[in-house]
Parts: structure tokens; C-alpha cells; sequence
């Protein structure tokens, strides 16, 4: 399992050579390593019905962190359309992106997103699964960014992080919520203690924050912006991030956590909208687009609206309806994108005005794009018709009208838009295009071929799908064994009534699809001043707020930066202790005192006080030394004959490194006004009287027992040494020491090679 | 330290001579008593490295280099690998790395001892803290001329 | 005497913010030698002083006295003051380059990042 996972990582390092090694095929050669995984994911499929198959390896225990994997209906049917749309569209990328300079970086890019992506679905604890999600969203970001020349590519690919990555943070703090709350991290253990957790009292910010992460990956309104932008992307990263696969994450989320937090009243209130109201916007985007990728892209936006608002309602059938969709949309999408990869391959053109006739020219493609077309619009006997009988019959049921006024209204403008996309380009007058249009080469038309069959098949034998698939992935979403009974005719129905009638409304509109363009225009306004207008809001006034700071803080003089760091962490120190101090108590007691210790101290102080008053170098190092030597004294009198030592040799070395540097640089300044100095001094002494303060705070508080009693008592036992500093020093805590002496080097190469420069520099002179 | 020699003190200079093995001697010293007196490789690295300079302040640079012998930025990577070292015993025996491995040895005159690897860590401190210093302080001290 | 020492921290902690707060490069490396002074019997105070208890075993004996000081601290500052000590040359061979390069002892003449 690991294997399938991370040898995608090591498949990707690899591709670019690859690529290189083998040329104008490798996209069919890197193609293998899907297929593979595909194979692997279906000798689950056997046994899905039985249970959940989970993996452990231990990554980081002492944080809880495992990479656990778990292999159930859900996660089986995401493995499966990742690996399987996977496999043609690296195949199809290899032509489709044919001799351009970048294609081994794609391919790196690529591959890894794929194991981002199969580690989202099948990662059974929260902070893996976290991990996989931001790690997708990087991949999608260089992915979308790939044609980095194009300014409008750049910005598109930002937005798209930003938004996905905004979220990813809710969510990520959604997930740590929800691992306290539930008390595991593991998903195994979570989804069997839903109750406890929605009964919880943070269950309302875990469920914001874990839908704001979901909503901004899915692509759900508001945030449903960046997904048609992403459109900058090459065509088969649009196939398969922005729709088949990567999108799809924030639904997996949603479905994937329903048995923990689902059924509640927010749940429903809060997907039902959400769903509702991106499926309408995006279909409605959709008929009023001309770009023929632009118009997909909607509509893959009311596909996440539906799913959304399915997982929304939660009843078995909706749930069902959801996993039967998910599939449909794969299916049809991809290879819609695909064939929208050809045409623009083959004409050159990428708006349907500039399209027609193409069926002559390339009529495999054609028949292709009219049967996944058909899908898209639900029509008998495709798969896309069994997922959206579901969908009436699901928003049928739910008490809240608007939201079947929405669906159908969504239905109907589907139709016009499949009609549009399996009709125009294809038949009718030919158009002048570009280049002169072939039929698409075998490496571009596997997949739609492969993709559109599968959709005709699913209708067939919906049924076979459904039980040897989709109920087991209905009930790991359900958390109960749930058996939905997919049939391709239900019977004459309310249902079936709403799927004739958005057929022939549908068509319609297509009929009459300019003239509806022409007189719908005002909404373009409207448009105009959503949130993606928000967005760029958002980010001028980011960066307006960093350069006001900037100017503030980075003022390029060191004793502000050490003023502001300094009254920052004082000013904390003293708030920490004003809120929870209350069982302080300063550790007042000067009776202890010795005659000859007190003017130890005396000396030590008189020799600070002088060292920083002084006005000549000769001055400050002999008080420096007598501080230093003070130190060492008080050292010896207080039990540290250890410490003692090496601060007298430390001193002696510290007086000749001085002599070495200090007289050869120029004498003692005063630079500033006796007010700044006045200021200075306060500064410093409030720092001075915060540490006083907090050593004598902490001689009377111990909250924890002290770990040194450990350490005096097996000094001799298991350190068989007498001298406990030492035994601690190289023995129990070796490694820090190892760390320790590792810096002094550092310290030492660091001087060195300073001096050195310098020698060069003169040389230079 | 660009000390012509005709000015040195030849007081100084003698002291300095005879100073150099005791004082190394007792870096020795302190070094191998760390484990029960007070001392280790810390302290022992010092006295070593401060006689080398003093011996550097009482007749010059080249002399001191050449009473070294090794280049002291090569006692950093000494120092540190045999410390690394020390580490790897424990991790072959499958304990954590640093792990302190010991065995005692029947030396005739002084009883049994106890040898273990902590005791060579404490060497590579030792020679770390000499390396530091000296390519600290005899670099600094070339580069006045 | 623990609070007497408290205050020598508090005293030293002030030496030294005031001197890294000065102009002139030479005071910071003042400064610096003084926290690192002031940061150690920091760590040594806090820990608790202990008279005539030092960390070791007597000769013979096989366990410690029932007084003794706090090893672990010990062992923390010990390896303070020798880092201390390198940190400290790191610091002012860079600041003495520093100097060489800006030709000025004023740290305001150093705010520059492309001399």
C-alpha cells in the first residue's frame, strides 16, 4: 500500500529522465505506472462489499501522527477514477503536449499530484489526509501555472492556491478540532463517535471550518472563481484536476466525514444552500459562455453544487444519488475535456462560434463527444440518466421546494448546454478554422472513447455497478450497510416526468440559445462585481497592509528592531503574569546573606555598571573581566566547581580575543543625545527588572517536580561517573552536546573564512 | 601578536617553554578525571588551547602553528567524527544513537577500570573546543600582520 | 542571598540592553559579553543556589549527598559559556568586517544592505 502510494513520488523524480530517454512515447511508457496502480485498486473490488481494509506505518508516534490508510467503497471509487482517468490522460498528454520543452516537468508534476491525490482519498488519519489535501493544492498550483510566460496563466494559478490553500488553513484547523473533540486522529475511530462529536460544543466552528476548506476546494460559491480561471491550465491538467479528480477533494471530504458530523440541521442548511446555489450559478455561467473549455468548466461547477447539496440532504437515496453522480460526472467530464483538448489541438479554435461541420473531418470524435454529451444531459440509456433520476427523487423528497425549483432549472440549462457541445461543433455548416481539422490521433481519443463507453455501460448494467461498487461506497458515506438498488428504469414517476420535461426545455433553449444570450447580457454586470471581485479587494489591501507594516517595523536600524522585540516580549511576560499570576509570590529574603558574598555582588554589579559607563576600551575590558571573574567566583561558592573552571578559562581566552580585535577598531563614540540615552536606559532597565522579577517569581513556584533527581540519583548506576555535570554532559544528554560542539565548529569555520575573504579582498586591492 | 623577539622578556620566554608540557599534561589530566572530578573535555580543551596560546603571546604565531603540528581546523573534523562516533556503537547493538556501551578492563597496577564510550566522546569535545579556539585566535593573530 | 543575586541579574540584564541599544559598534560587543554573563546566572539562580553541595560523588560513597546541586543546570551553562565564548568571536570578527567595509564605527551607517 505504501508502495502504491509514495512509489508515485518516485515515479515522478524519475519522469523527467524518462521522458528524456525515451521521447516521443513516454507518455504512453509513464502511462504504465496508472495502469498498474489500477490493477492494484481493482483486486480490491472483490471484496468491497465485506468491509474496510486498513494499513498501518508508524510516521511520526509521538504526535499521533500515523500514515494509516483505509480502503472502502468511498475511497475504492476515488482510487479507481484517479488511477483510471489517470492512465489516459497521462497517455494523452504525451500527444497532446508533444514536443513542447517543459513536457518532463509536467510529467514530474503530474505523477505527483496523482499520489497527492490517491493519499487524500485513502489516508485514514486526519493530519495525512491534511497533508495530501495542501500538497494537491501545490501541485494544482504549478499545473495551472504551466505556460509561466502567460501573465494571465501566473495570475490564475496564485488565485487558485490562495483560495485553496485560504481554506486549506480552516481546514486545518477544523481537523485538529475535530482529532481533540473525537479524541483520535484516525478516521476508523471518528466516524463511529458521530454522536459525541455533533452533541460537542465546538461542533458548530469544526463544521465551518472543515466545509470553508471543503467549499473553497470544490469550488462552491463564493469561492467557485478560480475553478474556470484555472482553465489557463493545459487541457488534460483541465480534464483531470479541474474536473475528474482534485475538485472532487472538498466532496470526498464532506461525504467522507458525514458519519461524524452529518445529519445535523446545520449540515443540511448549510451544504443544501451551498450546493443549491452554486449548481445554479454554474449551469447558468455555463449556457452563457462560447468558450468551449470556459463553458465546461461551469458546468463542473454545478456539478460540485449538486453533489454538495446531495451530500447536504443525507438521506440513503441522496447519498446514493451523490456516489452515483460523482461516478457519472468523472466519466462524462473527462472525456468532454479531453475532446475539448482535441478540437483545440486539431482547428485551433476554442470557442464554439468558430467551430461546425467537424464531423466530416474527424467522426470518431464526434460520435465520442455526442455520447458522453448524452450522458451529460441524463438522457436514456447513459449512466448520467440513472444519477440524475436519483437527484429528482432525492430533492423530491426534502421538504425545502426551492431546492427542486433550483435542481430543475439546473436540469434544463444542462440540456442546452450538452446540445450545445455535442451538436454545434460537429454538424451544420463547416467553419474555416485555424489548421485544416484531422481525425485525433489514438493517444487523444483512448480516453473519451474509453470514458464515454464506460458511461454507456454504467447505464446498462447499472445495476452490476451498484452492487459491486456503489453501495459499498453509499455505505462507508452513510456509515450503515445501505443498499440503494440502481436500476436504469425506475418506472413511470415523478421523477421521470422532471427528466422529460428538462429534456425538451432543454433543447429548447438550444434552439433559442442566442437570442436567450442576447437577452440575459444584464447578468454579465452582475457578474462583474462578484466575489472574484472580493478577491482582488482582498489581495490590493494584503499588500497595502504589508508595505504600511514594513515601512513600520523594518526600519533598517537595529536598536528598534532590538526595542520592539524586547518591550514585545516584556510586555507579554508581565500580561501572562498580570491574567494567571495569581499564586506568585516574589522570593523576598536578604537574611541569608554572608558579609563576603554581598560584596561579591557588589563587585559584579559596580563592574557592569562601570563597564557601561566607561568611556575608554582599556576601562570596559578590565571591568568586563572583573565581572567575568566575579562570575566565576560566585560560580565556586555556590556548589559549580565544573562551571568555575571554565569560566576562568573562558574569561582568559575572552581578554586575548579582545585584544586581538576590539583595539583595532576605533575608539569609544558618543553618538547620541542625552535624551535617546535617557530613553535607552529605561528601556533596559525595564528589562532589567522583568528578569529580576521572574527569577524571583520562579525560586517560589514549581509547578513540576524537578527532572534533575533522576539524573543525580543514576549518575552513578548507569553513568558509572562521580562527576554528575560531566556524566550529563556526555553521557544521558550526548546528543545536545553533540549538537553544542557542532556550533562551536560552526563558529570556528565561520571566523575563519571572514578573515579569509578578507585576505582576498586585499588581494584584489 | 607582532612581537619582535628582541623585545620579549626572557623570563616570559623561558616560563613559556617550561609552562607548555606541564600545562598540556594537565589538560590530559583534566580531561580523563572529568568523569568523577570536576573536569571533562570541555575544561580540558581549554587549558590545552590556552597554553597554546600563551605559548603563541610569548614567542609568535608561526611557532605556536608549528608547535601544533596539525592544521587546528583538522582537529574540529577529528573531534567531531570521533564524536559522531562514540554515538554509533549503541546504534549497531540496536539502542537509540549515543547510547553509552561500557566494559571494564583488569589493568595490571590500577585495578579494573571501567572504559565506555562516553569517554571518547568527551576526547572529541576535547579536541573540538582546541580546534575552535585556536583557529579563532591564531587566525585573528595572522591576519594583524 | 537568592534574591540578591536576582538582583545582580537585573542589573547585569540592564548593562547589557543599554550597551547593544548604543551606536557604536564596539559597545554592542560590550553589550553582547554582558548578556551572556547575565543569561548564565540567569539559568544559575533560577535553578536555586546551593552552599557547599557540589554535583559529585564523594570518592567511595555510591550515592550523593543528601544536599546537591542541580546537575542539570550546571551541565546547560557549561556549555553556554564555551558557546559563548565562540558566538562571541563569531560576532565581533563580523562586526570588525563590518567596519572595514562601512569605514564607520555608527551603526546607522550600516542599515544599507548593498554596500
Amino acid at each position: 500500500m505504501l508502495y502504491a502510494l509514495l512509489g508515485g513520488f518516485g515515479v515522478a523524480a524519475l519522469a523527467a529522465w524518462l521522458h528524456r530517454l525515451t521521447g516521443r512515447h513516454s507518455g504512453w511508457i509513464l502511462a504504465l505506472w496508472p495502469a498498474t496502480l489500477l490493477l492494484y485498486f481493482l483486486s480490491f473490488l472483490p471484496d468491497i462489499n465485506s468491509g474496510t481494509v486498513l494499513f498501518f506505518y508508524d510516521w511520526i508516534p509521538s504526535l499521533q501522527i500515523r500514515l494509516s490508510f483505509r480502503i472502502d467503497g468511498l475511497s475504492l471509487l476515488f482510487a479507481l477514477l484517479i488511477s483510471g482517468i489517470g492512465l489516459f490522460i497521462v497517455a494523452y498528454a504525451g500527444r497532446y503536449l508533444e514536443g513542447h520543452r517543459d513536457l518532463g516537468r509536467f510529467y514530474v508534476i503530474l505523477l505527483a499530484f496523482m499520489s497527492s491525490m490517491l493519499g487524500v482519498v485513502l489516508a485514514d488519519n486526519l493530519i495525512a489526509l491534511f497533508v495530501f489535501w495542501e500538497l494537491t493544492s501545490i501541485t494544482s498550483y504549478l499545473l495551472i501555472g504551466f505556460n509561466h510566460e502567460d501573465a494571465s496563466a501566473r495570475r490564475s494559478a496564485l488565485q487558485g492556491l490562495f483560495v485553496t490553500v485560504g481554506g486549506g488553513l480552516a481546514l486545518m484547523t477544523g481537523l485538529i478540532l475535530l482529532g481533540q473533540v473525537g479524541g483520535s486522529y484516525e478516521l476508523t475511530e471518528l466516524l463511529d463517535n458521530g454522536d459525541a462529536i455533533r452533541q460537542h460544543a465546538l461542533y458548530t466552528p469544526i463544521l465551518l471550518l472543515i466545509v470553508l476548506g471543503a467549499f473553497t476546494k470544490s469550488a462552491q460559491f463564493p469561492f467557485h472563481f478560480w475553478l474556470p480561471n484555472a482553465m489557463a491550465a493545459p487541457t488534460p491538467v483541465s480534464a483531470y484536476l479541474h474536473s475528474a479528480t482534485m475538485v472532487k477533494a472538498g466532496v470526498y471530504l464532506l461525504a467522507r466525514l458525514h458519519p461524524a458530523l452529518g445529519g445535523t440541521e446545520l449540515w443540511s442548511a448549510l451544504l443544501g444552500t451551498a450546493g443549491a446555489v452554486t449548481l445554479f450559478i454554474g449551469i447558468w455561467l455555463a449556457v452563457r459562455s462560447t468558450g468551449i473549455k470556459k463553458m465546461l468548466a461551469y458546468s463542473t461547477v454545478m456539478a460540485l453544487g449538486t453533489l454538495t447539496l446531495l451530500i447536504g440532504i443525507g438521506s440513503e437515496q441522496a447519498l446514493a444519488a451523490a456516489m452515483a453522480f460523482l461516478l457519472a460526472h468523472s466519466l462524462y467530464k473527462g472525456a468532454l475535456f479531453m475532446i475539448a483538448g482535441i478540437i483545440d489541438h486539431e482547428t485551433g479554435s476554442k470557442d464554439l462560434r468558430d467551430t461546425g461541420g467537424l464531423f466530416r473531418a474527424m467522426p470518431v470524435t464526434a460520435v465520442v463527444a455526442g455520447v458522453a454529451a448524452l450522458s451529460l444531459a441524463g438522457v436514456l440509456p447513459m449512466f448520467g440518466f440513472v444519477a440524475k433520476e436519483l437527484l429528482f427523487e432525492s430533492v423530491l423528497d426534502d421538504p425545502r421546494t426551492w431546492l427542486l425549483a433550483m435542481v430543475v432549472a439546473g436540469a434544463v440549462m444542462t440540456v442546452a448546454v450538452a446540445a450545445l457541445i455535442g451538436i454545434l461543433p460537429w454538424y451544420g455548416q463547416p467553419v474555416a478554422t485555424k489548421k485544416i481539422p484531422h481525425e485525433a490521433p489514438p493517444a487523444l481519443l483512448a480516453g473519451p472513447v474509453v470514458l464515454a463507453t464506460l458511461g454507456l455501460l454504467g447505464g446498462l448494467f447499472a445495476p452490476w455497478v451498484d452492487q459491486h461498487l456503489l453501495a459499498a461506497a453509499t455505505s462507508a458515506v452513510a456509515g450503515t450497510p445501505v443498499n440503494p438498488d440502481l436500476a436504469l428504469w425506475h418506472g413511470i414517476n415523478p421523477a421521470l416526468g422532471l427528466s422529460l420535461f428538462s429534456l425538451i426545455a432543454g433543447l429548447l433553449l438550444y434552439r433559442w440559445h442566442d437570442g436567450f444570450r442576447t437577452a440575459t447580457a444584464f447578468t454579465d454586470t452582475l457578474a462583474k462585481r462578484g466575489p472574484e471581485r472580493g478577491y482582488d479587494w482582498l489581495m490590493a489591501a494584503l499588500v497595502r497592509i504589508a508595505e504600511t507594516q514594513t515601512r513600520f517595523f523594518q526600519s533598517g536600524y537595529l536598536r528598534y528592531y532590538l526595542m520592539i522585540t524586547l518591550l514585545t516580549s516584556m510586555s507579554l511576560v508581565w500580561l501572562v503574569i498580570g491574567m494567571k499570576g495569581d499564586g506568585l509570590r516574589l522570593h523576598l529574603d536578604l537574611r541569608d546573606v554572608q558579609f563576603h558574598e554581598a560584596v561579591l555582588i557588589f563587585t559584579l554589579m559596580a563592574g557592569a555598571i562601570t563597564a557601561a559607563r566607561t568611556t575608554s576600551r582599556l576601562g570596559a575590558v578590565a571591568a568586563l573581566g572583573a565581572v567575568g571573574f566575579t562570575v566565576a567566583l560566585l560560580y565556586v561558592m555556590f556548589s559549580a566547581p565544573d562551571l568555575g573552571i571554565t569560566q576562568v578559562l573562558v574569561e582568559t581566552l575572552t581578554v586575548i580575543l579582545l585584544v586581538l580585535v576590539l583595539f583595532r577598531l576605533p575608539g569609544f563614540l558618543k553618538l547620541s543625545s542625552t535624551a535617546l540615552r535617557v530613553r535607552d536606559a529605561i528601556v533596559a532597565a525595564s528589562v532589567g527588572v522583568t528578569m529580576t522579577a521572574l527569577v524571583l517569581f520562579a525560586l517560589d513556584a514549581r509547578l513540576y517536580d524537578s527532572i534533575s533527581h533522576w539524573h543525580i540519583a543514576e549518575s552513578l548506576p548507569s553513568g558509572y561517573g562521580r562527576n554528575m555535570v560531566n556524566v550529563i554532559l556526555v553521557d544521558f544528554r550526548a546528543l545536545d552536546t553533540l549538537g553544542e560542539i557542532f556550533v562551536l565548529a560552526l563558529a570556528a569555520i565561520g571566523v575563519l573564512a571572514m578573515i579569509r575573504l578578507r585576505a582576498e579582498d586585499k588581494r584584489h586591492e | 601578536m607582532n612581537n619582535p623577539r628582541q623585545h620579549q622578556s626572557l623570563i616570559l620566554r623561558v616560563t613559556g617553554y617550561f609552562l607548555l608540557p606541564l600545562l598540556i599534561l594537565f589538560s590530559l589530566f583534566m580531561l580523563l578525571r572529568g568523569h568523577n572530578e570536576p573536569g571533562g573535555g570541555f575544561i580540558g580543551g581549554l587549558v590545552a588551547a590556552a597554553a597554546i596560546v600563551l605559548y603563541m603571546i610569548f614567542s609568535d604565531v608561526k611557532a605556536a602553528r608549528r608547535l601544533v603540528a596539525v592544521d587546528p581546523r583538522d582537529l574540529l573534523g577529528w573531534g567531531l567524527a570521533i564524536a559522531i562516533l562514540s554515538g554509533l556503537p549503541g546504534l549497531f547493538l540496536g539502542q537509540p544513537f549515543m547510547t553509552s556501551q561500557w566494559m571494564e578492563l583488569d589493568v595490571p597496577m590500577f585495578g579494573m577500570l571501567k572504559v565506555g564510550t562516553p569517554l571518547l566522546f568527551d576526547i572529541g569535545v576535547y579536541l573540538v573546543v582546541i580546534g575552535t579556539v585556536l583557529t579563532i585566535l591564531l587566525t585573528l593573530a595572522e591576519a594583524e600582520d | 542571598m537568592n534574591t540578591l543575586l536576582a538582583i545582580a541579574v537585573g542589573v547585569l540584564y540592564t548593562t547589557a540592553i543599554y550597551m547593544i541599544l548604543r551606536r557604536s559598534i564596539v559597545k554592542l560587543v560590550i553589550g553582547l559579553m554582558l548578556l551572556s554573563n547575565a543569561a548564565n546566572l540567569l539559568i544559575f539562580t533560577s535553578a536555586g543556589l546551593t552552599r557547599h553541595g557540589p554535583p559529585l560523588i564523594v570518592e567511595g560513597s555510591t550515592e550523593a549527598a543528601a544536599v546537591v546541586a542541580d546537575p542539570l543546570a550546571q551541565a546547560l551553562i557549561l556549555t553556554a559559556i564555551v558557546i559563548g565564548l565562540g558566538v562571541l568571536a563569531f560576532a565581533v570578527v563580523l562586526i570588525h568586517r563590518a567596519y572595514e567595509v562601512v569605514k564607520a564605527d555608527d551603526m546607522d551607517q550600516m542599515k544599507d544592505t548593498d554596500t
